[in-house]
């Protein structure tokens, strides 16, 4: 895919949300998407979204903890995958499948904090799109899609 | 006799309970095998579950002073969690059961925190609220029986409490996780110096923290390096009181809500001191498990075993496990 990049101002963790819904809209099983941006920019507000609009009912959270979550997503996709690799110092040092279970033709997945999955994965990640968020005072956000 | 295991996260646990809910052993990776067994402690995941979890099996036999021969059921958490963590543990207790042709019970995690209140010497008996705040999970239920559907009440729609601490610590520049730093750090604050919103606003008896961790980032910034420095205890203390204030605000709804005369409280999070003493204010019995049943654990999973339907052999085989995100306490 080869949209050329594009900057908006979101006012509100709503408006984020309907920017990862528009984002979801052009998605297929496969994809994978990979954001950026520090603590509270909005990364799973936005992932709240794009997931909402490929029919996850369940409460989207943060993964951090975890390091994934898999949501159930609505035909012709069977999840929606939610990772955040910032525990992960590098998957090198992790079994090579440890992931697997979070990718694969019928899944979209995000990527939060995925230095060490571009590392290691590189070639075998499909991505689709690249995602910074950025705080701009208070509840504002600019967000960079590419 | 059980013999439970729980792998969902970063800890590789195993534990021995009696029928009757009697510890016999709790392993925890994170707690001492690693200085018995040597090694340093990788990142997390996979492959130290599985490096660690036939030495900490062992040493839950050995500690309750029991074989193998003497477990009747195999317990094991099979979510939710991250999928490659988990199957460490299930596939390896379900491949002891059935070596033993033994019964298996598959444990929801989050009805093993609710469980460790179901242990000795506590035994505490439904109905009761409980709340659950860990690193991965925040949510109150109401708990009307031993069994692994309680009523969900509430529940955190962004981060959870245990996180909100790791997150405030890591830009508080405690390092990451720096919850128990910024707690200790906190007992030299104002609680008042800082502002920091609770979500009061917010109706219901679901929880966000997600606004917090923002307004901690704003306030640093606004502060500059040199200044953050100086309040950083400061910071810490009213933070803190912030997600202290935003939890204990649900709990009191929650009591009104279902007139529960008693709050067991589990996760990590049970652990700070700041917490305890604002919910022993609320004057409700209050049942708190000692810390190494609040983090996770695999006596608690032994203990919710008590009250899972087990499996006969080889009706457990095909089990698989399931990931955070994909299935939750009865709403």
């Amino acid at each position: 895919m080869t949209a050329s990049p594009r900057s908006v101002r979101t006012r509100s963790g709503a408006e984020t949300e309907s920017l990862g819904a528009q984002l979801a809209g052009t998605l297929s099983g496969g994809d994978v998407v990979l954001l950026s941006g520090e603590l509270g920019a909005g990364k799973t507000t936005f992932v709240r979204g794009a997931a909402r609009a490929l029919g996850v009912r369940a409460a989207v959270t943060s993964p951090t903890f975890t390091i994934g979550q898999r949501y159930q997503a609505a035909a012709p996709l069977l999840w929606v995958a939610h990772l955040d690799l910032y525990r992960l110092g590098s998957l090198a040092q992790e079994d090579p499948d440890l992931l697997e279970d979070y990718l694969g033709p019928q899944t979209v997945t995000f990527i939060e904090w995925p230095a060490a999955a571009e590392r290691e994965l590189h070639g075998t990640l499909r991505v689709a799109r690249r995602v910074t968020l950025a705080h701009a005072g208070g509840d504002e956000r600019v967000i960079e899609i590419s | 006799m059980i013999l439970a295991i729980e792998t969902s996260c970063d800890d590789t646990c195993a534990a021995v309970v009696t029928r009757d809910g009697e510890i016999r052993s709790n392993i925890i990776s994170s707690q001492g095998v690693h200085a018995r067994f040597g090694g340093v402690v990788p990142e997390i995941a996979s492959r130290q579950h599985l490096t660690l979890l036939q030495p900490v099996i062992d040493q839950a036999l050995d500690t309750a002073g029991v074989s193998l021969e003497q477990i009747t059921l195999v317990a094991a958490t099979r979510g939710p969690g991250l999928v490659a963590a988990l199957l460490v543990g299930f596939s390896a207790a379900k491949a002891l059961a059935a070596a033993r042709r033994l019964p298996f019970a598959a444990v929801d995690h989050l009805h093993g925190h609710l469980a460790a209140s179901f242990l000795k010497p506590t035994e505490l008996e439904p109905p009761f609220l409980a709340l659950i705040a860990s690193g991965g999970h925040t949510l109150l239920a109401d708990v009307r029986d031993h069994g692994p559907q309680p009523a969900l009440l509430g529940q955190t729609l962004d981060d959870a409490a245990g996180e909100a601490f790791d997150k405030g610590a890591r830009l508080l520049g405690l390092g990451y996780p720096g919850g128990a730093a910024l707690e200790r750090l906190a007992r030299e604050g104002d609680a008042e110096a800082f502002e920091f919103p609770t979500g009061a606003r917010m109706g219901g008896l679901d929880f966000s923290f997600a606004g917090l961790k923002t307004a901690l980032l704003y306030r640093v910034r606004e502060l500059g390096e040199q200044q953050t420095e100086l309040c950083r205890a400061d910071l810490a203390a009213s933070y803190q009181r912030a997600i202290v204030e935003s939890l204990t605000l649900r709990v009191r709804r929650a009591l009104r809500a279902t007139s529960a005369t008693r709050l067991a409280v589990g996760g990590g999070v049970a652990a700070n001191g700041a917490l305890r003493a604002a919910l022993e204010q609320l004057g409700v019995e209050l049942d708190i498990p000692a810390r190494e049943l609040c983090t996770d654990n695999a006596a608690m999973i032994a203990s919710a075993a008590r009250y899972t339907p087990a499996l006969a052999f080889p009706d457990y085989l095909t089990l698989d496990v399931y990931a955070s995100g994909e299935r939750t306490l009865a709403a």
